[in-house]
């Protein structure tokens, strides 16, 4: 029988994770919670000696110096309720991990099968609370219920019972372990039975494909060769869902689209990948000449471009949604371990040097009600902050920038993106770092974590919208330790060259990570009984569809394989061969000697015809609200400081290590108080080089509410503009997109599909038109097609989002330039004109309306006024520089000035005004959030340089910044329209999210 | 004389190793190497041959039995292949060579949990002190004032005039004894190398955010009696050029960060004693 350890915090120490927890109940919850202290459990279901018992509790489980322990005996007192929450069986539990791991030193003997050490903990609550209240804190703070477990007992039960029962949370797998066949030769109802109740997300045209397949004679005379009949057998059926899900072969960006502008103009789009992303690559590149530095594009897990002669950069950015929505804190964490994945195996392998993250949320303080299933906003910002925490911090990765966005639609799903980037050397044992290849009779090697059922159908699951029945299983919890001992392990074997191929293993698994490498040489014989489980009773097709974390997926040649796996045990990562690369066609998969899935390459790769996909764009018309005309605007200011949007993230920021590896140039935060907020980071991944990485990103989803092609076309200059205010140099920069739409599928739940598809055209569009201008090849990137939650009365769809990121290279990092105005007598410039481009604006959404002149991109004109302040940047001329965003003028000068610590006298009559659109006003010039600005500062000795080096641009002294702190902007009849000191301005930034 | 060798451990969670021996060759090491703990375990590589360990920053093990806690574990009961050797003699004889350790942050928390600071009377294995959760409940990273006592016999702070600004990166940095003799010791015997203070290096503080965790007495860095072995909380490795300095850009510094004494120290101390 298990034994339960109970470590408690000795009488006199402070228990910050108990006080921690009853200031969110007070917080969030309102609750008289007057006392929370917390006991950590281990229940050890193993065979130990009393002794090893005894000795296990006072060594690792317990420090001597602030913690008193007790074996099998109840340990808590005086409180009023107990609450312990553990997992349920199956969720990774990495203390628990750890606790076997050390339990294994301390004895000398390895756990035997089915042993194991499980944490959970125990929260003792005191205050004058009922029995309900506990188990809201329970259900709504201390656990999520789709992976944990609790208990509630009061004083008097606990001391009636002695204590919590013993709970071994062991997964009873009572299947027996078989491979069934499907019957497709049944109805079309049927059929669509099968798909949905199989979670295959499958559509009906899908299954008859796949009815066809197996009605072949052919295939059915080849199918008799290795056993199998003529019906599919369930890892097949698998197999093709995971393979042709949305999630894995993005079959709206690949579909056909008959798309109809606002004229009634008629167009086919063959594929908006090939038409406009892999075109924008093509024809940057070829525009670049020999000044391309793209080096692998598309084909692999990330991009990978130029960094100098002798190293190349490698980015990826994913979305891990789905999963985030029902477990935040899981599926955030897996969102970034997975991610890191990607880089590391991109090519032959990759250092990872930074992370970027990127989380749109509903409002946190939001009171309305939510449809069942649907968390609370502020536990999904909670748990996603703390999950992706986690997964930085302890991997020792920098998160260097990032962005929250907030919006009410976000509550149906929120968006997760995840980026991260990796240094590799431009050659590896004399091949190009970024290239790779795999030999027939090469073998199939998985190495990291164990496969579980976690993560079955995440692919398929997160091709669907989020439904009040969405699989439990497709949650996974990452081991960030797991993952790192893999990765010390493989870098050194990649130096080695002890492996021919590496590629991650995300979603879809095995399936699709040997699916894929399949495809590299024409086939694979792969035996899903060698895999190593976490614990038995795993069917075939689990093992093969399975997302349980932490793993790569290698082909070593034969003649390296001993050392490979020498090295693999003295690095305690397990490393097991599943069998071998083949050039037959075919992905043939066994369970011992059995065939359980036979398919034919061609058909599981091309086997598809396009989506059919109808698009119709008709602009939408707002109201144009009438504003009226203030002669002061410091209270819309400070109101526009305090939004969400706008509002300082240091509290979630300062939770980042955005400092480990040594390299961290241009930080999070910056000026005179470390408080002031970068436009982009600038890293040196080689310590002793000053050559920098800069990476920024754009996003604004408002836009959307008008049109998707300014929303694209802004947040791409608003990447490239974060970028060049640091001084990122043009001549080595490269975009990632990452599209994060509703679906855009017309259907019975979707009859608005035509208008959302042509979001996504006019989207691509702009991508297109925008990176041509700015000749920004795109390097890699994602879409997220499905972000919805339907429980078929409520219907939310998040606005259409487009992450654009930027990675490039400054030449000199000692050169970068940070936001904070740096001393008083500098000359303020405007870079840019103003125009009536209050359409979608912050401000507006403040009003509670959207308008229509949403703000436009004069790409060539603004792309030589990049290049021109560059120059200055090269030449020393910069003080400081602020891009203009949300919030305008007015928000971007309150942000420099108070992040300097000196005010500012700005005369908006200085201003270029674009009359395009309409006449000026004070109110535009404040808050008009026009494209591709740049608030920049410039000492008085370097002014005619400064001007000489921008001449031709549109740019305009505006001011002064000044040692009285305050901000102080004339409006148009020269009386002061914002007057405030900068602490006040401060405050206001700063309070929104002070405490969470 | 023979080159100064410096050792950086690396392995089940560890993440700063990187810059640690860079920091290492800046300050005037002639080498700096890299070791997993599966090159030392499996004797491939032996702590005897070098003059100066660095236990470094990270998550040995996630910390998920509190801080470096397993690995203080591991390395109590690990043997290293093929010598019958214990890897915990290997650590003890190279204090008792009158060798150098440097633990920051993680290292730091695991030199506590071996009992190898405050490491009173010539006893490394016993604990008595802590590095437990910050009191604001949450990791930080921010950068702090450190206070320097210049009576403290630590070898790696000498020169230092009034303190040294660096950053933090934690969760459980807040510094604790077993009882108040130990505390008292230690302020007694100014093995408080570092404490938390204002910007001027004046006085110690428990005022958040200068101090970032609530230490007791604002306690950021301990040394042994003898001042070779040391840890600290704040990163040195983190501040050695001045384009690591949060205000580089708006203030004029010298080319060297701060942090970067700590290695001089340790390699002059190296070169004229090992």
């Amino acid at each position: 029988m298990a034994n339960r350890i109970e470590v408690s915090l000795k009488a006199d120490i402070r228990d910050s994770r108990g006080e921690r927890i009853r200031r969110e109940i007070e917080h969030f919850l309102h609750l008289p919670v007057s006392e929370v202290r917390t006991i950590d459990i281990y229940t050890v279901d193993a065979s130990l000696t009393q002794a090893e018992l005894l000795e296990a509790a006072k060594g690792p489980f317990s420090d001597p110096v602030m913690q008193d322990w007790q074996v099998d005996q109840p340990s808590a007192t005086g409180f009023d309720f107990a609450v312990e929450v553990g997992f349920r069986p199956g969720v990774t539990d990495n203390v628990g991990r750890t606790s076997r791991e050390a339990v294994e030193y301390l004895t000398g003997r390895k756990f035997a099968p089915g042993e194991a050490v499980y944490h959970s903990v125990q929260y003792l609550i005191s205050g004058d609370v009922s029995r309900e209240d506990v188990e809201r804190i329970a259900t709504e703070l201390l656990c999520n219920t789709l992976i944990q477990r609790h208990t509630t007992l009061t004083s008097e039960e606990y001391a009636a019972g002695k204590g919590f029962a013993t709970v071994v949370p062991k997964v009873q797998v009572e299947s027996k372990i078989e491979v069934k066949e499907v019957d497709l030769e049944v109805s079309d109802d049927e059929l669509m039975r099968i798909s949905k109740e199989g979670v295959l997300a499958l559509t009906l045209e899908e299954m008859k494909i796949i009815q066809d397949h197996y009605r072949n004679p052919n295939v059915q005379s080849e199918r008799a060769k290795v056993g199998l009949g003529s019906k599919p057998t369930d890892v097949e059926l698998e197999c093709l869902a995971q393979t042709w899900s949305e999630h894995c072969k993005h079959k709206i960006f690949a579909g056909t689209v008959q798309y109809e502008d606002e004229n009634g103009e008629r167009q086919e789009i063959k594929s908006l990948f090939k038409s406009f992303i892999q075109r924008t690559t093509k024809d940057v590149r070829e525009k670049l000449g020999e000044r391309d530095f793209c080096l692998s594009v598309f084909k692999d897990n990330a991009g990978v471009i130029k960094f100098n002669d002798k190293h190349s950069l490698v980015f990826k950015v994913e979305t891990h949604n789905s999963p985030s929505a029902l477990d935040p804190y899981g599926g955030a964490l897996t969102g970034i371990v997975g991610v890191n994945r990607d880089p590391f195996g991109t090519g032959q392998g990759s250092k990872l040097i930074f992370n970027t993250d990127v989380f749109c949320f509903a409002d946190p303080f939001y009171t309305k009600p939510l449809p069942k299933r649907l968390l609370h906003p502020r536990r999904i910002f909670e748990g996603v902050v703390e999950g992706v925490e986690h997964g930085g911090n302890k991997s020792g990765i920098p998160t260097v920038n990032g962005s929250l966005v907030f919006d009410e639609r976000f509550c149906g799903k929120p968006l997760v993106f995840c980026g991260t980037a990796g240094i590799m050397p431009a050659e590896i044992n004399g091949i190009p770092g970024h290239e790779k290849s795999i030999r027939p009779g090469d073998l199939i090697v998985m190495a990291g974590g164990r496969i579980g059922k976690d993560g079955i159908h995440g692919a398929t699951f997160s091709s669907e919208e989020l439904n009040e029945n969405s699989p439990v299983t497709a949650v996974q919890i990452g081991d960030p330790i797991t993952q790192k001992r893999m990765f010390d392990f493989l870098i050194r074997a990649r130096d080695l060259g002890l492996y021919r191929f590496i590629t991650d293993n995300g979603a879809g698994g095995l399936s699709s990570s040997i699916g894929e490498m399949s495809g590299e040489c024409g086939g694979c014989r792969m035996d899903l009984s060698k895999a190593p489980l976490k614990y038995p009773g795993l069917n075939p097709w689990e093992i093969l569809i399975s997302e349980a974390q932490e793993r790569m997926s290698m082909a070593v040649p034969p003649e390296k394989i001993d050392e490979f796996l020498a090295m693999a045990e003295r690095f305690n990562v397990e490393a097991t061969v599943l069998g071998e690369f083949t050039d037959s066609g075919v992905f043939h998969i066994l369970y011992g000697e059995r065939t359980v899935a036979w398919l034919p390459m061609e058909f599981m790769h091309e086997g598809l015809p396009p989506m059919q996909l109808p698009a119709k764009w008709s602009p939408p018309v707002h109201s144009e609200p009438v504003v009226p005309r203030k002669d002061d605007y410091t209270a819309d200011l400070k109101a526009l400081l305090s939004s969400l949007n706008i509002c300082s993230k240091e509290s979630v920021v300062r939770r980042y290590d955005h400092e480990v590896q040594g390299g961290s140039v241009v930080k999070p935060f910056t000026g005179v108080s470390n408080d002031g907020p970068s436009d982009a980071a600038v890293v040196r991944p080689i310590l002793d080089s000053f050559e920098g990485v800069v990476v920024a990103h754009g996003i604004c989803p408002r836009y959307s509410d008008i049109d998707t092609y300014h929303m694209t076309a802004n947040a791409i200059d608003e990447a490239l503009r974060n970028y060049v205010a640091v001084g990122g140099s043009l001549d080595l920069v490269a975009g990632l997109d990452n599209f994060c739409w509703c679906d855009p599928v017309l259907s019975e739940k979707t009859p608005d599909g035509p208008y959302k598809m042509a979001q996504l055209v006019r989207s691509n569009q702009a991508l297109y038109d925008i990176c041509m201008e700015y000749n920004l090849p795109l390097i890699s990137g994602k879409d997220s097609m499905k972000n919805d939650f339907y429980d078929g009365g409520v219907k939310i769809s998040i606005p259409p989002t487009l992450l654009f990121s930027v990675i490039g290279k400054i030449e000199d990092s000692r050169k970068a330039v940070t936001m904070d105005v740096k001393r008083p007598g500098d000359t303020v410039y405007l870079l840019g004109s103003t125009a009536a481009e209050m359409g979608g604006s912050e401000y507006y959404s403040q009003l509670g309306t959207v308008g229509n002149s949403v703000p436009k991109v004069d790409a060539a004109t603004a792309y030589r006024q990049y290049k021109a302040y560059h120059e200055a940047v090269k030449a020393g001329a910069v003080a400081s520089c602020h891009d203009l965003s949300d919030g305008g003028l007015a928000v971007a000068s309150a942000e420099s000035a108070f992040a300097g610590g000196f005010g500012m006298e700005l005369d908006l009559g200085h201003a270029i005004w674009d009359d395009s659109l309409g006449e000026k006003s004070d109110l535009d010039l404040l808050f008009s959030e026009s494209a591709s600005r740049l608030l920049v500062t410039v000492h008085p000795d370097k002014l005619t340089e400064f001007e000489s080096l921008m001449s031709g641009c549109s740019i305009a002294a505006i001011g002064t910044v000044t040692a009285e702190p305050t901000l102080n902007i004339r409006g148009l009849d020269g009386k002061a329209v914002v007057n405030a000191g900068l602490v006040e301005l401060k405050e206001a930034w700063q309070k929104t999210l002070r405490d969470l | 004389m023979s080159k100064t060798r410096a050792i950086i451990i690396t392995g089940n969670g560890t993440n700063c190793e990187i810059e640690a021996a860079h920091a290492c060759r800046l300050g005037g090491f002639d080498e700096a190497v890299i070791a997993h703990i599966a090159d030392i375990l499996s004797g491939d590589i032996r702590l005897d041959d070098f003059h100066f360990l660095n236990l470094t920053g990270g998550f040995l093990d996630g910390d998920d039995l509190g801080s470096a806690k397993a690995q203080a574990n591991r390395l109590k009961y690990a043997a290293v292949s093929g010598s019958g050797e214990k890897l915990v003699e290997q650590f003890s004889r190279f204090i008792a060579d009158g060798k150098l350790i440097l633990g920051v942050c993680n290292g730091f928390q695991l030199m506590t949990k071996m009992g190898m600071l405050p490491g009173f009377d010539g006893n490394y294995l016993t604990q008595t002190a802590t590095l437990t959760y910050n009191d604001c409940g949450r990791f930080q990273d921010r950068w702090c004032y450190l206070k320097c006592d210049p009576d403290s016999p630590s070898v790696f702070t000498s020169g230092i005039e009034k303190g040294i600004y660096l950053p933090v990166r934690h969760g459980e940095g807040k510094f604790l004894c077993s009882d108040d003799a130990i505390l008292g010791r230690i302020e007694e015997e100014h093995l408080a190398v570092l404490k938390y203070s204002g910007p001027e290096y004046a006085e110690a503080t428990m005022e958040f955010p200068a101090n970032p965790n609530g230490s007791i007495n604002a306690i950021a860095g301990v040394c042994d009696p003898t001042g070779r072995i040391m840890g600290l909380m704040p990163h040195p490795e983190a501040f050695v050029h001045y384009t690591h300095h949060p205000r580089w850009t708006r203030e004029n510094l010298p080319e060297e960060g701060d942090g970067l004494i700590l290695y001089k120290n340790a390699a002059k101390y190296a070169k004229e004693n090992l």
